[in-house]
């Protein structure tokens, strides 16, 4: 039951180390994906004036003028500090949640569920205005934590369903040996349970992170201070200059990309298995 | 570790959703420290946190929404502010010839880009499904747009679609098309530019979702199909297919309601233009929202667009009778 790595049949090893049928279509799949990827690296580092699209004369120029002179350096530090406030907030609260949906049956758990499943219909967009109500309310707005509070609710029902999907694949009979032997539920949670769900927490942690770095318009509509800007924002302004600086816009987008960048590269193998755990399947 | 990420067993999808939980069914024995009271409110305890995180930040506010709707509400006009009715929905119903517009071009947005990105990300799903070299590097390449967030997606495709130093540019100067195209302020090109814009960072979700389905069906359903000699596509129709089938409802399901709601594009793209051919209609109420400050007829925009998404999602499970083989 608890297969790893399904074995393909091995006749199809042999055949399958170079196939053009399989390798051309895909290189030129990858060369949509790269080249604007491509595009922007040479803009970031290439001087202003120059046309090469080959890396030749590289420069910094464009990234100490985005970071120093046009404020990422504080949007960076914005982004982050929301980026890792709400992948905590979500990443607890997925933890309990996540728990009590797997292993308890209880009243109600039906109907949250199904709310749960509901909240992916809701548009961050119509939410706007309602939301900015209650932050001015609560005096929130320019505060970060308007931030990592609405990110964190539009981030959570996910969460929820991928970890109770996750908590659910680990086999009940070790925590009920943990229990047998004395240890409370929390104990048995702790000791049994969590070193297990490491690479679920780091999947729905990464999710969190990557949502929130990359959310545009809660920043936008609850921030108007410039201080409080995050990297979208900021971004976006250098967009909407009339005469566009691309040498500082391609800059400004590898500051965005690197982060989430990285955190890809170590989630992207579990998002694959992650998402067949538990999320897909409801 | 491999225990947290296993996969259920080949084929089970459809069955497990009726399949009592085992977890769940042996309530007779829970952790024994317990007394028979706290055991009962634990869960609730335990799901708390996310429950008043939703009901204060979610429900209440679309309770509101709906109040906001049926008010005349500008920041920026305070002296304008109360109850008006259904006035505001009078307005955009007959009035408001952005709002119908708006509603045709998101039903071509949704449209074309959901069934553009469902057929390449089979396409993509099925070739890095295959055992081929660097394998894993290639697969993390391909999807990695889909961590871009649709302002960067929007920087890096104003840089590439710039007419002065841009890839048609390039192209221009090798003999194919025309110097200094503008797709983005050209009326004829520019749907087919943030169509394909679109499809650089939302192809990889589906690929992600359907490679997910996909390495759930057994290698032995394929052998028996080759041994009843069934060639590629006979798998690939009778097997691949209908094991598919409740993933690419699910799948197409959701990215039509983000592609929906998708906002941060189109508003730093394109901002709706040339000429209004590109507003969606929740990127009118963001408009309305961030621009205007019209939160009043913003709100009964949004609530237009609640009935809209929730008729049409009723529907398209009710027509694709998802998961009704499973009974």
């Amino acid at each position: 039951m608890i297969s790893t790595v399904r074995r393909r049949p091995r006749r199809w090893r042999f055949e399958a180390r170079n196939r053009p049928e399989v390798l051309f279509p895909l290189a030129l799949y990858l060369l949509f994906t790269l080249i604007p990827f491509y595009w922007m690296l040479v803009f970031a580092f290439r001087p202003t004036g120059s046309n090469a699209i080959l890396p030749t004369d590289l420069t910094l120029d464009h990234f100490r003028t985005v970071w120093t002179g046009l404020g990422f350096g504080i949007f960076f530090r914005n982004s982050l500090l929301v980026g890792v406030a709400t992948l905590l907030v979500v990443s607890v609260f997925a933890l309990s949640g996540g728990y009590a949906l797997a292993r308890y049956n209880f009243g109600g758990r039906k109907v949250f569920l199904l709310a749960l499943l509901c909240t992916q219909f809701i548009p961050g967009a119509m939410m706007l205005i309602p939301l900015f109500e209650i932050f001015r309310q609560l005096h929130l707005v320019n505060n970060l934590w308007a931030l990592v509070i609405a990110e964190t609710t539009f981030q959570l029902p996910l969460s929820l369903i991928l970890m109770s999907g996750f908590i659910r694949n680990i086999p009940i009979d070790l925590e009920e040996a943990a229990w047998v032997d004395g240890c409370s539920r929390f104990r048995g949670f702790l000791a049994i349970v969590l070193p297990l769900l490491r690479p679920a927490l780091v999947a729905v942690g990464s999710f969190a992170f990557i949502g929130s770095w990359n959310n545009f318009l809660f920043a936008l509509m609850f921030m108007s201070n410039q201080s409080k800007f995050t990297i979208p924002v900021g971004l976006s302004y250098t967009l909407g200059e009339f005469d566009v600086d691309f040498g500082a816009l391609a800059a400004g987008g590898v500051v965005a990309a690197v982060p989430v960048v990285l955190v890809f590269a170590v989630v992207q193998r579990y998002l694959v298995t992650g998402l067949s755990a538990g999320a897909v399947k409801g | 570790m491999s225990l947290a990420v296993a996969r259920p067993e080949p084929g089970s999808r459809a069955r497990r959703a009726n399949r009592p939980n085992r977890a769940l069914g042996r309530s007779g024995f829970r952790g024994g420290a317990q007394s028979g009271h706290s055991r009962r409110r634990t869960p609730y305890i335990l799901i708390a946190p996310a429950a008043a995180l939703m009901s204060v930040f979610l429900v209440y506010p679309i309770a509101s929404v709906l109040y906001y709707s049926l008010q005349r509400y500008n920041v920026t006009q305070p002296w304008d502010d109360g109850f008006v009715g259904l006035d505001n929905f009078r307005q955009l119903l007959f009035h408001d010839p952005l709002f119908w517009s708006s509603l045709g071009f998101t039903a071509k947005w949704v449209g074309v880009e959901v069934g553009l990105q469902l057929v390449f990300g089979l396409g993509l799903a099925l070739l890095v499904n295959e055992t081929f070299i660097a394998r894993g590097f290639a697969r993390a390449l391909v999807f990695s747009p889909w961590a871009v967030s649709g302002v960067l997606t929007t920087g890096i495709w104003v840089l590439l679609y710039n007419p002065t130093t841009g890839i048609f540019r390039y192209l221009a100067d090798a003999g194919i098309g025309h110097q200094g195209t503008a797709v983005l302020a050209e009326p004829g090109m520019v749907f087919p530019a943030v169509v394909i814009t679109e499809l650089w960072r939302g192809v990889p979700f589906f690929a992600i979702l359907l490679l997910a389905d996909l390495q759930s069906i057994s290698g032995e359903l394929y052998d028996a199909a080759s041994v009843d000699g069934a060639g590629r596509f006979q798998r690939f129709r009778y097997i691949t297919l209908p094991h598919l089938r409740d993933v690419i409802v699910l799948a197409t399901l959701l990215r039509a309601v983000w592609e929906f709601n998708n906002v941060d594009l189109l508003y730093t793209l394109t901002g709706g233009g040339p000429a209004q051919q590109t507003m969606t209609l929740p990127l009118y109420v963001a408009q309305k929202a961030v621009d205007a400050h019209d939160f009043g007829y913003g709100s009964a925009l949004t609530v237009i667009a609640f009935v809209i998404l929730l008729f049409f999602s009723i529907l398209y499970l009710r027509v694709s009778k998802f998961g009704k083989e499973a009974e």
